[in-house]
């Protein structure tokens, strides 16, 4: 037998408790939507996962009107103090129950277990602890004293990383005094409406954070919703254009995340091995599905055919398959429309004259799959070194000099990410300085931290997400004047008064206690 | 461990070095290596360290650990009888189930190799052929803070009790001080001094001692360094230092050799040694090697572990998946 072909490891779904069918999560509950239902599959089998109920507009002026009341009532009112420790009561209870969130991410999106055990899950968890600390802490947050929050948060977020992306929108809004309205993608609902029921096992006032699920309409009644005061999107840079339009002259605040077609350079004194590491992991990390992918290869000319050739060598040891399976390298594709457009744009770099080479691996007979795949000979008027293929392709162009390099990554209606691989720091600090992209990696890619501010220049969206910066997104600097001191006062009294009475300002219907201020210790987090 | 590999092995490092191999020939060449990023590294080490492997895998992974061990005992206090019980374990490591394969080989210093030889007596020969070799340490193990001459005879000893492997220390100080050339001509003549008189010659296994380099790049260098003076083997660590055999430094001793085999065709083997105590930390090894160079680098002649307490880990794990009960350690024998 052969050793390199591991024996199957696939995680156990039995973690999971899963219900066959889920409702809009709304004011603390779950209740039925008022759209068709719609279903959420495993696009490694094409099974059916759960019914999932389906938002239509009356649906979302509940959900938003439930937020304006948890917002006016008990969040806006609450000390920063006593909001950090939901969300780090939040934080722990995704440690807590991280394995189940693992296998749900990767049952519903199709990554690989290890990604979505080793980075999604545990980036979530920092995410909340990261924004739990901000939360009483907001008078440093670059705004001036007694910065206020914005108010209800509408907030869309893609199928890619479907509960970071959620983390990612949900912890500096929380922590900032927001509360939310979130949609999560029409493929990738589960692990939200999972985290739904770590937000009830957390006592989160009810209305503080609404999950409703549906497809593109409902994201755009939520998005224009008048009720909304922040608009907060991930997505498609067609979609974000469209937002931008909608919210155009009234006085929503938006931040949007959009596209990108990222460089990754790497001259000729790189570190190679960790470099073609650093090359796979920019473009196949998430089967290629990530905003910030390093989808175009830039390679010194002197070194190209050994990188590519080392490049090939080491495409040929990824393992593709069962996302359950612990020894997964490649998950499947999200959906078939997404396939589809990854086949679209193979064949046309393939029209174009590029050389396309794949890895050598069997596809499951079952579900979306896409080899990793490599076209070398690429130009840069080539579609697929301008559109954003969003799957497993890397496209491979040479430079000769660092201007050339400069100037072929910038040359790109995106400017989201960058990667530069060099020895030299001297050189990677004078081509990063020229580099227009919101973060460059140098000498590692995909690399995440909730300090670190995220964000994109020119079609790849405005507003940074993560760090200070990514508070910004959710505040406002203090009136001038009287009213700042009105609000300072107010404050002063909520902190005055102590958590209890802030906390019991709101109503609970349909439940017997009052929440709980949350203690330090994950008491009462038991499921 | 043939004799004419001797000869094409200075034809090779003049080819590939392009010049003598003089310290300014080898500086050029060693360092114009590329870099190795240190957090990029041990990225991927730990990426290959988290390969489930499971079930029928595991149990070729335990029986192929055994196969690639060199049984070790290295200390001042050893005895002829200590080397006799550690060979009688090397040649029925579980007494309790006869299919347990043998070890690669016994490792032990320079003057008990006749003890070995003769404890081994017909059990004594090739791995491939399901026999144990016999290492030794020689050139003043472990500091190798002695005279040429005195490193020379202490190899050709070790060869003449019947050695069948020479596990020798480079000179840590001489290599740190860029003097390359001196380091490469003391590999090329312990080369020479593992020559028999039929013309056969003891396997060389050069110990770089990567704790004592400290950089990533300075064990790259080693390593091209050892493999172009004729070492059949790169080997971490004496395991006398604090920082012996570590993922991170395995794996890119492997890339070396993946790149040298690539360049020149000529299979180096590796040998990490020190620290690796349990079956767990021995198949992210074999992880490892066969995700960098390939599964035809498990084998006896390119792969060996250097340890003394690891056989008795995996005879336990061995155990368990036989009779899926946990052993203990008075189930597996002490030597």
């Amino acid at each position: 037998m052969s050793f390199l072909e591991y024996a199957p490891a696939p995680e156990s779904t039995s973690v999971l408790n899963l219900r066959d069918q889920y409702g809009l999560f709304i004011d603390g509950e779950f209740v039925d939507g008022r759209g068709t239902p719609f279903q959420t599959i495993s696009p490694a089998t094409e099974a059916r996962i759960a019914t999932i109920a389906n938002a239509n507009e009356a649906d979302v002026d509940l959900a938003v009107a439930a937020a304006r009341r948890a917002y006016d009532r008990t969040w806006s009112r609450m000390s920063g103090r006593d909001r950090g420790k939901y969300l780090f009561r939040i934080a722990r209870l995704v440690q807590e129950r991280a394995r189940e969130l693992a296998v749900a991410e990767s049952l519903d999106n199709g990554k690989p277990i290890k990604e979505s055990r080793d980075v999604d899950v545990p980036l979530v968890a920092a995410w909340f602890f990261y924004y739990a600390g901000w939360a009483d802490k907001l008078d440093h947050a670059g705004l001036g004293a007694n910065p206020r929050s914005l108010g209800v948060a509408a907030q869309v977020i893609p199928w890619n990383f479907p509960l970071l992306m959620l983390a990612w929108k949900i912890a500096p809004a929380l922590a900032a005094g927001n509360t939310v309205v979130l949609k999560p993608a029409e493929t990738t609902p589960l692990t939200a409406l999972i985290f739904a029921e770590i937000l009830q096992q957390a006592d989160l006032p009810a209305g503080v954070v609404n999950i409703i699920t549906g497809a593109g309409d409902t994201g755009a009644a939520l998005v224009a919703h008048e009720g909304v005061d922040k608009v907060a999107f991930t997505g498609s840079t067609g979609v974000g254009r469209a937002i931008a339009r909608q919210v155009a002259g009234t006085d929503k605040k938006v931040t949007l995340e959009l596209g990108g077609k990222a460089a990754n350079i790497v001259f000729d004194d790189a570190p190679i091995d960790q470099a073609i590491e650093g090359i796979v992991n920019g473009i196949f990390f998430n089967q290629g599905h990530v905003c910030c992918a390093g989808s175009r290869l830039l390679v010194q000319e002197n070194i190209h055919d050994e990188v590519v050739d080392r490049l090939k060598n080491r495409l040929s040891t990824l393992r593709l398959g069962d996302p359950l399976d612990k020894n997964t390298d490649i998950g499947a594709i999200n959906s078939r429309e997404q396939l589809d457009r990854i086949r679209e744009l193979s064949d046309i770099g393939e029209a174009e004259g590029a050389e396309r080479w794949t890895a050598p691996c069997e596809i499951p007979e079952n579900g979306f799959w896409f080899a990793p795949t490599i076209f070398t000979g690429v130009q840069t008027s080539s579609r697929i070194a301008r559109d954003e293929i969003f799957g497993p392709v890397l496209s491979v162009l040479t430079f000769r000099t660092p201007a050339e390099a400069i100037a072929k990554a910038n040359n790109t209606p995106y400017g989201l990410s960058a990667g530069i691989w060099s020895d030299k720091g001297s050189r990677i600090l004078a081509v990063a300085d020229q580099l227009r992209a919101g973060v460059i990696w140098a000498n590692t890619f995909n690399r995440f931290d909730p300090a670190s501010p995220f964000g994109g220049y020119k079609e790849s969206g405005y507003g940074r997400e993560g760090g200070r910066h990514g508070l910004a997104a959710y505040l406002a600097p203090a009136p001038v004047g009287g009213q700042a001191a009105i609000t300072r006062s107010s404050r002063a009294a909520v902190e005055a008064a102590g958590s209890d009475a802030a906390a019991a300002a709101e109503p609970k219907p349909r439940r017997t206690r009052a929440p709980r201020t949350p203690k330090a210790t994950t008491k009462g987090s038991k499921r | 461990m043939t004799g004419t590999s001797l000869i094409t092995a200075r034809e090779r490092a003049l080819a590939v070095l392009g010049g003598e191999p003089d310290d300014a020939t080898l500086r050029r060449y060693l360092h114009g290596i590329p870099g190795v990023d240190a957090v990029g590294l041990e990225q991927r080490a730990a990426g290959l360290g988290t390969r489930s492997i499971k079930t029928t895998s595991k149990q070729w992974a335990l029986d192929r650990i055994i196969e690639l061990i060199d049984l070790t005992t290295l200390e001042g206090a050893d005895t002829p009888g200590k080397v006799r019980s550690l060979v009688a374990k090397a040649i029925t490591p579980d007494p309790a189930d006869p299919t347990t394969p043998r070890v690669a080989a016994v490792c032990v210093y320079g003057d008990m190799v006749p003890y070995a030889v003769d404890a081994l007596g017909a059990a004594h020969g090739d791995p491939d052929d399901g026999l144990i070799s016999v290492a030794a340490v020689a050139t003043a193990f472990p500091s190798g803070r002695a005279s040429l001459e005195i490193k020379l005879a202490d190899t050709a000893e070790a060869v003449a009790a019947g050695a069948d492997e020479i596990d020798m220390v480079i000179d840590r100080g001489a290599f740190l001080s860029g003097r390359y050339g001196l380091v490469f001509d003391q590999i090329a003549a312990v080369k020479e001094a593992c020559r028999r008189p039929d013309g056969t010659s003891a396997s060389l296994k050069v110990i770089l001692e990567t704790g004592e380099l400290v950089t990533y790049d300075n064990v790259r260098r080693a390593s091209w360094l050892s493999i172009l003076a004729g070492g059949d083997f790169i080997k971490t660590s004496t395991g006398k230092v604090p920082s012996a055999a570590t993922l991170p430094v395995t794996l890119l001793m492997l890339e070396v050799v993946r790149d040298w085999h690539l360049a020149t065709g000529q299979r180096i083997g590796v040998k990490p040694a020190g620290g690796i105590r349990t079956s767990k930390d021995a198949i992210k090894y074999l992880v490892t090697v066969a995700e960098t160079v390939g599964e035809d680098w498990l084998q006896p002649h390119l792969f060996r572990f250097g340890a003394s307490s690891l056989l008795n880990d995996v005879l336990l794990q061995r155990q368990k998946l036989s009779t899926s009960h946990y052993s203990g350690p008075d189930y597996v024998t002490i030597d």
